[in-house]
């Protein structure tokens, strides 16, 4: 069992970033539907980079930059020229697979070199790593995992402890209002889908090179979707989507568990469980009527300052 | 100092609104031609191979056509969706769902004269596809819940089904061991008219139906209206609900056709990969046609060429499709941009000059 939850915890770690990275930035008001797409070029970004110069910082730079730019296009696309935010998602997904796909191709088969997969290695915490159930399962991971627990914490610090952070809000509520108290609405959107989509790569980045260790077409399949609905079932707080994403994370490898204990269910029906699953998950988040569970007032509209 | 000042336009000439459009397309293969130059091919080379490749001989022309059918039809069954501001990214789901029905039909049902099982499959086609859409629809009109990812999520499963019969209980024994499903007998298979399945006849005359619909029928004024703004649509008086459903039966209906289309004509069986990214493909075309049925035609052929040159420059050049895809996107990219060109001006504000001789 705590093989299991461990092994979990690495299967929801890509979308606990993209499920970050997207929650960041709807908070600015901006539906990017281009996870998917994004996830792939960090995910094919970062294994060239990381396989060329060996260097698994090099990797991680690679991914980050695939997403910067690739949420670069997306954001002068709907935040400057104000396109349709889903047409321009759609698109940036269609684009990031081809893309993907054409990187790939001379890749394909080729494993990490060993110095990658030296850097993450699982690390015993000291203490924390002892305690009994909880160590084996989250504190034996690899580093790229502590960066996750981390940055869990850090963006929550950053949305209900910083003036930054709330001046996000603002500006995903209402742009008019917050461009009329001051902030520079245009810069925080910006900012802020580069941030997101930087983190959506990342944990594209963490598939091709941690998880699979090996370059295979079209490796992120469909988790950037499955990322875009866990925004909704985390309504947009960063705690629940590290419950969500380690959930769905459990799903996804359910069906080599349940295998491996004997029980013959065919594997297509079990590949159908998370997609299933974020049905389910969509339908009951959609009955939620708190007001703290609502998405920002401004989201996926444009702002038109000259429109005010 | 200057800085920029944006303005709404008014109404742009028709003629004028083509034009920045078709400047945005040059654009896009000006920097799609950079972009292969940076793989290391030569756009002059690769551009017109795919011309070639897409119409050079009839042969070619065939297989363009035989790309351009799915996608019109399909296509069509978005644009009704995204009219009303539903956005049905569920094309695939709803191809492969229809494609499954009409199969059950053609490999269970004996003894039918052609045209009327072809008939049969093509209306157990689109009840399944408009069933695909009716889900995700219903908890649209009824709860609000989000269609986006809805209908992609039923894609999955829809792939992940057919794919579960093709391995298992539909397995054809005659197959050898291949996961294939049993070959449509013949009254199942579309005739051809001129070398090339009717499918094309069905498609012209679906552009024709979905246009009037659209624009000259009730129900195609309502789903327009409901997409405009639904509050305006309930001041009305409309039944929102219903307006939705409807709609959505008839996208998904569509999307079932080109399922049995592709099924009965191209595969002549059920396969987990007949979609073929069309339901995908069909948003973009869809999109850049501005939700027209008569400029689907168009757009679609032209995007057939892209699909058919990609495919053919892989052969000839040794240029993987992928290309192809990143065509797509980048053409997209600047399509999308163009729109902001056609809907303001920009204005460049002198500080010395009065705010009203610019505006």
């Amino acid at each position: 069992m705590e093989g299991f939850l461990a092994a979990t915890v690495i299967a929801g770690m890509p979308l606990l970033f993209a499920t970050t990275g997207e929650i960041i930035t709807e908070k600015s008001g901006l539906l990017n539907l281009g996870v998917e797409g994004l996830m792939l070029m960090g995910a094919i970004m970062g294994f060239v980079a990381g396989y060329e110069t060996g260097n698994p910082w090099m990797g991680l730079l690679g991914a980050i930059l695939a997403g910067a730019a690739g949420s670069l296009i997306f954001a002068f696309l709907t935040i400057t020229l104000r396109a349709n935010q889903v047409v321009t998602g759609l698109t940036l997904t269609i684009f990031g697979t081809g893309f993907a796909s054409f990187m790939g191709k001379s890749y394909v088969g080729l494993v990490v070199p060993q110095t990658i997969k030296d850097f993450f290695v699982k690390i015993h915490v000291p203490l924390l790593g002892d305690i009994p159930f909880i160590g084996p399962v989250f504190f034996r991971q690899d580093v790229f995992v502590y960066f996750g627990y981390f940055l869990v914490v850090l963006v929550s610090l950053y949305f209900y402890r910083t003036k930054r952070g709330l001046n996000l809000k603002a500006v995903g509520e209402s742009a008019a209002s917050a461009d009329a108290s001051g902030i520079n609405v245009m810069v925080y959107k910006y900012v802020h889908t580069c941030i997101g989509g930087a983190l959506c790569a990342l944990g594209g980045a963490y598939m091709s090179l941690v998880m699979m260790s090996v370059w295979v077409e079209n490796v992120v399949a469909g988790r950037g979707w499955i990322a875009v609905a866990l925004v909704i079932f985390a309504s947009w707080n960063p705690i629940k989507a590290f419950i969500g994403a380690f959930l769905f994370g459990g799903l996804s490898i359910l069906g080599f568990r349940l295998q491996s204990m004997g029980i013959h269910i065919s594997q297509y029906w079990v590949d159908m469980l998370p997609y299933a699953a974020t049905i389910v998950i969509i339908i009951l988040s959609s009955r939620k009527n708190k007001k703290e569970n609502q998405p920002p007032a401004d989201l996926g509209i444009a702002y038109f300052r000259e429109e005010r | 100092m200057t800085r920029f000042n944006i303005i709404k336009r008014d109404d742009l000439p028709k003629k004028r609104e083509w034009i920045i459009r078709t400047l945005a397309i040059l654009f896009s293969l000006v920097s799609a031609g950079l972009v292969i130059l940076a793989l290391g091919f030569d756009p002059l080379e690769v551009f017109p191979g795919m011309v070639t490749g897409a119409l050079g001989t009839e042969i070619r022309l065939t297989q363009t056509i035989l790309k351009a059918i799915p996608l019109i039809v399909t296509s069509l069954g978005i644009l009704v969706a995204f009219k009303m501001n539903f956005w049905n990214i569920g094309g695939e789901g709803q191809i492969l769902m229809g494609a499954l029905a009409a199969a059950y039909v053609a490999l269970n049902v004996e003894g039918l004269p052609k045209p009327v099982m072809l008939l049969l499959m093509a209306a157990a086609a689109m009840v399944a596809g408009g069933i695909w859409a009716f889900i995700p629809a219903f908890f649209k009109a009824r709860m609000g819940v989000n269609e986006t990812i809805f209908t992609l999520m039923l894609n999955y499963i829809a792939i992940k089904f057919v794919t579960y019969l093709q391995y298992g209980p539909w397995k054809s024994p005659e197959s050898q061991g291949f996961p294939k499903v049993a070959t449509f007998p013949d009254n199942a298979t579309l005739p051809k008219l001129f070398g090339i399945h009717i499918g094309w006849v069905i498609a012209l005359i679906l552009v024709v139906l979905v246009y009037i619909f659209i624009n000259h029928t009730k129900k195609g004024f309502e789903i327009r209206v409901v997409g405009e703004s639904k509050e305006t649509a309930r001041y009305a008086g409309m039944n929102i609900s219903s307006v939705i459903i409807v709609a959505m039966l008839i996208s998904g209906g569509l999307c079932g056709l080109t399922g049995m289309i592709q099924a009965s004509a191209v595969e002549k069986t059920l396969a987990a990969s007949l979609s073929g990214g069309y339901g995908f493909t069909a948003i973009i075309t869809a999109w850049l046609a501005r939700l027209n049925a008569i400029a689907v035609l168009f757009v679609c052929f032209a995007f057939a060429i892209l699909l058919q040159g990609g495919s053919y420059i892989q052969i000839s050049m040794q240029i993987p499709a992928a290309v192809a895809d990143m065509l797509q996107g980048i053409i997209l990219f600047f399509v999308l941009g163009s729109e902001f060109f056609i809907q303001y001006k920009i204005g460049i504000v002198r500080k010395n000059i009065p705010q009203k001789e610019v505006a």
